[in-house]
């Protein structure tokens, strides 16, 4: 592995042998001293075109827990935003000597066109609506880690499949991992060829639930609505939202999982968020662990 | 400019794809054509043995830049590269900077085309003004004008509203001109990025569906029915629309259609490298497109061969997929993509070739002194082509100012060997005068 782009790119051997990894380094964040000597002397680059506290503090603290030496350049107030071209940025990165370059880009596909130019690892920390893998590796992790397995495990995704990348990475990794993915929306917010998709597809979320032993909720916008993709924020909440009563209808040992932030009123209610088997802040914990995994695969080697 | 010298005498070419002959000619006119001609004093003889001899090619759809884009191609660059192609005449399309919507451009561009003297440059006008889509440009005062423009177009842009699009048509048939459509329904594509499909919805890109293509393409045949106009369809991308083209003139609908050689071999599973030199509009389609398109332009459904040939500076494509700029290059290519797709393949005959990429375009844009039969009296417009010469595309070997061919790194059968524009050699033993 040089770069990590797609989870479509991992073989099941490379998916388990990045979430065992995953596995070892979580035992480094619950010493006093979290951090290892492994990337020391390396440079990482957080190269972010777009707003995202969450995977940008993510990635960083999982390279400074292996003493990686971090660089956060954001595209606002930088050469980006006086005009300069992702190719330039990129050929900048490769003459400072990053090793590893994590981007995140409005644009699908910018990671692979990074990848192009620099020499050193480019990980994708979400394009666009085209992926999202280490959101969908740390979603694995964490279905893992609660279930204690995946082969096999009904997965159901709900919510604005179309606009989500972390629905694409979710169902190319889950399904090579062996897990049964259900896609559930209403049929505007799924892609036209969804039914050539490695998953089922339900519009109906009450069929689905008493047979998932996962419930991924994603998030939606409410400028979906402005486009003519639902009716209403009610109308959606109450087709596609998850409540407590919801909640109820889910076999006991279930869980929910959402990669954030969380919309609460709309896809998912406070009960169902601030319950013991809603594992948002877990997938954040995990996340670290995960990202640490990528990281010391991908640049650790050589 | 390509200067004359006097009489040239073909030796050994084959007319059509035919039995070899001669042909001489002198003075911008075929004067004689036969076994061992006698050459007199003076005459430029050309061997070509193998080589087939076409009447130079007409591009009914060619982007030249000029005015306004300069840094990707100019009238004379673009000119130059035609005539690399085997092109005799091509027709500027109208979104140049300042649009191509008056008298004053369309004058402008035929005036640069006749001074570069590579190939003749037909105008084409704007059919609303700045290509804006809410009233109609001065589309009689181009066509009085010494441009004499007969073909009109918005390309880039649909002329979506239904009403303007009815008027256009009645509008031109005053001179016998033709509406070209660039067929794209706009609510359906708002920020359309490739075909919409299973590659589409995997790379995350937004799709620009078959739909938004065929349901303009429907309208347009009815409209131009309905007041007995002439419409052409520009870069036919579906089997869809190849389907709806061929309904339309069964029924009567005086339709014409091209194809562009990218879509007659390309896909869309290319975007997958997210590698802009594969982003145009309207956008690669499938492998059953490809074959239906193939097919339609087989049966004459589709009537032509158009490049498209869209020219853009190197920064406009090295950037993410979603911000660089739409469009390829085609002329210098088109002949050995036909060749490649249509001829290899038993679907054209080299007469038929022709007809798709000479008479017909010419015909359609009222291109006089085009698209003529390789006959004694006719102009010398003749192209000599080398079917049996491999040659592997490469963009920075391109005649003109823009290397964004998604061809490059193919093999190609053929290449253009010579290029005659009324008996003046544009391009002679491969290369560039």
């Amino acid at each position: 592995m040089r770069h990590l782009l797609s989870t479509g790119d991992l073989s099941r051997d490379e998916a388990t042998l990045i979430l065992d990894t995953a596995t070892e380094l979580a035992q480094v964040g619950d010493r006093s001293v979290k951090k290892l000597p492994t990337l020391r002397g390396r440079t990482v680059v957080n190269l972010f075109y777009e707003d995202s506290t969450r995977t940008r503090t993510s990635f960083e603290l999982a390279a400074k827990r292996l003493s990686a030496d971090v660089i956060n350049f954001s595209a606002k107030g930088s050469s980006v935003s006086k005009g300069e071209s992702l190719k330039d940025t990129a050929l900048t990165l490769q003459a400072m000597g990053a090793d590893g370059v994590v981007i995140r880009h409005s644009a699908s596909g910018a990671p692979h066109r990074l990848a192009g130019w620099v020499d050193g690892s480019v990980l994708n920390a979400g394009d666009g609506t085209h992926e999202h893998p280490t959101q969908a590796l740390l979603d694995a992790f964490t279905m893992r880690s609660r279930l204690g397995r995946l082969e096999g495990l009904r997965v159901a995704v709900v919510g604005d499949i179309l606009h989500s990348r972390v629905a694409r990475s979710n169902v190319l990794l889950l399904t090579t991992l062996g897990a049964q993915v259900t896609l559930v929306a209403p049929p505007t917010l799924l892609p036209v060829s969804v039914y050539t998709w490695p998953c089922e597809v339900s519009y109906d979320l009450d069929e689905v639930l008493p047979k998932a032993d996962v419930v991924m909720m994603l998030r939606v916008q409410a400028e979906r609505m402005r486009d003519s993709f639902f009716p209403s924020v009610r109308e959606y909440s109450r087709n596609y939202g998850l409540d407590g009563e919801r909640l109820g209808r889910m076999p006991a040992d279930a869980i929910v999982m959402h990669p954030g932030p969380m919309v609460r009123g709309m896809e998912i209610s406070a009960e169902v968020a601030d319950s013991p088997r809603c594992t948002v802040t877990e997938q954040v914990a995990n996340g670290v662990s995960l990202r640490m995994a990528v990281l010391y695969l991908l640049l650790g080697g050589s | 400019m390509p200067e004359n010298h006097g009489p040239y005498l073909i030796r050994g070419a084959r007319p059509l794809g035919g039995d070899p002959v001669d042909l001489l000619f002198e003075d911008g006119t075929i004067t004689a054509i036969g076994a061992d001609l006698p050459a007199a004093q003076g005459t430029r003889i050309v061997a070509a043995d193998g080589l087939i001899a076409l009447p130079g090619l007409v591009d009914l759809h060619t982007h030249l830049r000029e005015p306004g884009r300069e840094d990707a191609e100019t009238v004379a660059s673009g000119s130059r590269a035609a005539a690399m192609g085997g092109y005799t005449a091509v027709h500027a399309m109208a979104n140049t900077d300042p649009v191509a919507d008056t008298a004053g451009v369309v004058e402008q561009v035929w005036r640069l085309g006749n001074e570069a003297g590579y190939c003749d440059v037909r105008p084409v006008g704007a059919v609303t003004v700045g290509l804006a889509g809410e009233r109609l440009s001065e589309i009689g005062a181009m066509a009085d004008s010494a441009a004499k423009v007969r073909v009109f177009s918005d390309d880039g842009v649909c002329v979506s509203d239904a009403l303007l699009m009815r008027r256009a048509l009645e509008y031109v048939k005053a001179f016998d001109g033709v509406i070209a459509q660039h067929a794209q329904e706009p609510r359906l594509t708002e920020g359309a990025q490739m075909n919409e499909g299973r590659v589409s919805d995997r790379l995350g890109l937004p799709g620009w569906p078959a739909v938004a293509e065929e349901a303009i393409i429907a309208r347009d045949c009815l409209l131009a029915q309905h007041v007995g106009s002439r419409l052409h369809v520009c870069h036919v991308s579906t089997k869809g629309s190849v389907d709806i083209i061929r309904w339309a003139k069964e029924r009567g609908c005086d339709v014409t259609a091209e194809v562009t050689p990218h879509h007659l071999i390309l896909t869309d599973d290319l975007v997958e490298s997210y590698d802009p030199v594969y982003k145009v509009n309207p956008p690669l389609r499938t492998a059953e497109d490809v074959q239906a398109l193939r097919e339609g332009l087989a049966d004459g459904t589709i009537d032509i061969v158009a490049t498209d040939h869209a020219p853009h500076p190197v920064e406009a494509k090295e950037t993410e997929w979603s911000t660089a700029a739409m469009g390829m290059i085609g002329l210098e290519t088109a002949l050995g993509v036909v060749h490649k797709t249509m001829v290899e393949t038993g679907l054209l005959t080299w007469e038929q070739v022709t007809d798709r990429m000479s008479a017909a375009p010419a015909r359609i844009g009222r291109v006089d002194g085009h698209g003529r039969d390789l006959a004694v009296g006719e102009p010398a417009n003749i192209v000599l082509y080398d079917p049996a010469a491999p040659v592997e595309v490469d963009g920075a070997a391109m005649v003109g100012k823009s290397g964004n061919t998604p061809f490059r790194g193919m093999t190609l059968p053929g290449r253009i060997i010579a290029t005659f524009l009324r008996g003046v050699p544009t391009v002679l033993e491969g290369k560039i005068k």
